[in-house]
């Protein structure tokens, strides 16, 4: 290992982390926007809603990660609709690509989370706060979400640092993440290993990092059921 | 098929690697215990991309200087090799983690009731211990080989020719690469969803003693 030499090109690294943790930081923000609603509309009455967010879900549960990337950047550009139409400037470039794939993907396995997680609460928290006469939306935004959250705490840690991982397949549509510094960094040097171990190296220390702070984030939001049991 | 094959070699493999970590994570000796640990450890923090790529390339390199050390003639390692190997590297330590809790599943006095009625340490973990196990540890087994399937797509990149590749070169030629790709995405549907139903039926059939 020849640590001088990655030491030298900290700033390929650091501008790879630096995408990596946006790729991720973004498409978990926009995928949970995504999974909330759709979590709901996966236990509504009504069938039409009921079903396509279903399926939604099914699809990209039971696909690989990299075949949905490559059906957004390979597969789209096939109609020419998509090249002549107004998103094309998104779609053309790989980052976007991903960053889309990514959303959708991470999307559906939160609101398979949150489905879950509506589905146990307790009928009695939606008794009594239809008892003491909150409105349907009120006792979900108050009573049913924040608890359907404390659940789904530990199986959403799991999710983030499963996307975490999953973002490397950004550096195969020649995205620079973290493995795409690494990758480049052998090319550069002739190297093998150090350029892979560093980029290995890099995503240990996030997923310890997210480890810590969701084991962190557990004790706060169940510190009232301490001594209980 | 190569898709599959590579699945179910990982699988064999991680099996193997499974157990083998779950017995030594559950090992009265701390050292073992700590080379367990390490091992889920570093299975978790690394991608599996990464992981595929460092078997892939750093193998080749590590095999490559122990050969000329050794003065044998070259060695190539194949993509399906290093397909195989790293999936079943990885999963290994996924079923080391449900192997383990599957154990630890099994009530004490079981144990001590088979050593009482003089059973030898073979026979208990063929009797007792491993019809037990497969029933505790089905649920995150199914779990695991969902995600083994899908994992089984990154392999594409090392050059191995299986469905993702091969749809890829294809559709590129034919200058339709939605259809497919959307193709193998039903491929993959079908495979998950066919061994989603044959697990749960496993499930049923090992808890059917089960009371709830």
């Amino acid at each position: 290992m020849n640590w001088a030499l990655i030491f030298e090109s900290r700033n390929l690294f650091v501008e790879g982390l630096w995408t990596t943790l946006q790729l991720a930081a973004i498409s978990l923000a926009l995928g949970f926007l995504v999974a909330v609603p759709c979590a709901l509309a996966m236990q509504s009455q009504k069938r039409t809603v009921r079903l396509p967010a279903r399926f939604y879900v099914y699809v990209f549960r039971g696909t690989p990660l990299i075949v949905q990337v490559y059906l957004i950047y390979f597969g789209l550009p096939q109609f020419d609709w998509i090249r002549t139409g107004p998103l094309w400037s998104f779609l053309r470039d790989p980052y976007w690509c991903a960053l889309l794939a990514f959303t959708l993907n991470t999307g559906a396995y939160t609101a398979e989370i949150l489905r879950g997680a509506f589905a146990t609460t307790p009928s009695g928290e939606v008794e009594a706060a239809t008892a003491i006469g909150m409105s349907r939306f009120k006792a979900f935004s108050r009573i049913v979400f924040p608890s359907a959250i404390r659940r789904a705490l530990p199986q959403y840690g799991n999710e983030i640092i499963f996307l975490l991982h999953g973002t490397v397949v950004a550096s195969v549509i020649t995205v620079t993440d973290i493995l795409g510094a690494g990758r480049t960094f052998n090319a550069r040097y002739y190297t093998v290993y150090e350029g892979l171990i560093s980029a290995a190296l890099l995503y240990m220390v996030l997923t310890i990092l997210i480890s810590l702070v969701f084991m962190a984030l557990e004790r706060r939001f169940t510190r009232h059921l301490k001594g209980v049991e | 098929m190569v898709t599959l094959q590579i699945a179910l070699g990982g699988l064999g493999l991680a099996i193997l690697l499974g157990g083998l970590g779950a017995r030594v994570s559950l090992s009265r000796f701390a050292l073992m215990r700590g080379v367990g640990r390490s091992y889920v450890f570093l299975v978790r923090g690394v991608p599996d991309l990464v992981m595929m790529l460092l078997v892939y390339f750093g193998g080749q390199r590590l095999i490559n200087s122990l050969s000329s050390q050794m003065g044998w003639e070259r060695i190539e390692v194949s993509p399906f090799a290093a397909g195989i190997f790293t999936i079943g590297f990885i999963f290994g330590g996924y079923l080391t983690e449900t192997f383990r809790g599957a154990f630890r599943a099994i009530a004490k006095g079981q144990l001590e009731a088979a050593a009482a009625i003089g059973l030898g340490r073979m026979r208990t973990l063929l009797r007792i211990i491993s019809p037990q196990l497969m029933r505790h540890a089905l649920p995150g087994f199914s779990n695991v080989w969902q995600v083994l399937m899908k994992s089984t797509a990154i392999v594409s990149v090392i050059g191995l020719q299986d469905i993702v590749y091969v749809a890829n070169i294809a559709g590129k030629s034919n200058r339709e690469p939605f259809l497919f790709l959307l193709g193998v995405i039903v491929f993959y549907l079908a495979l998950t969803s066919l061994s989603g139903f044959v697990l749960n039926h496993f499930e049923r059939r090992l808890n059917v003693g089960e009371r709830r």
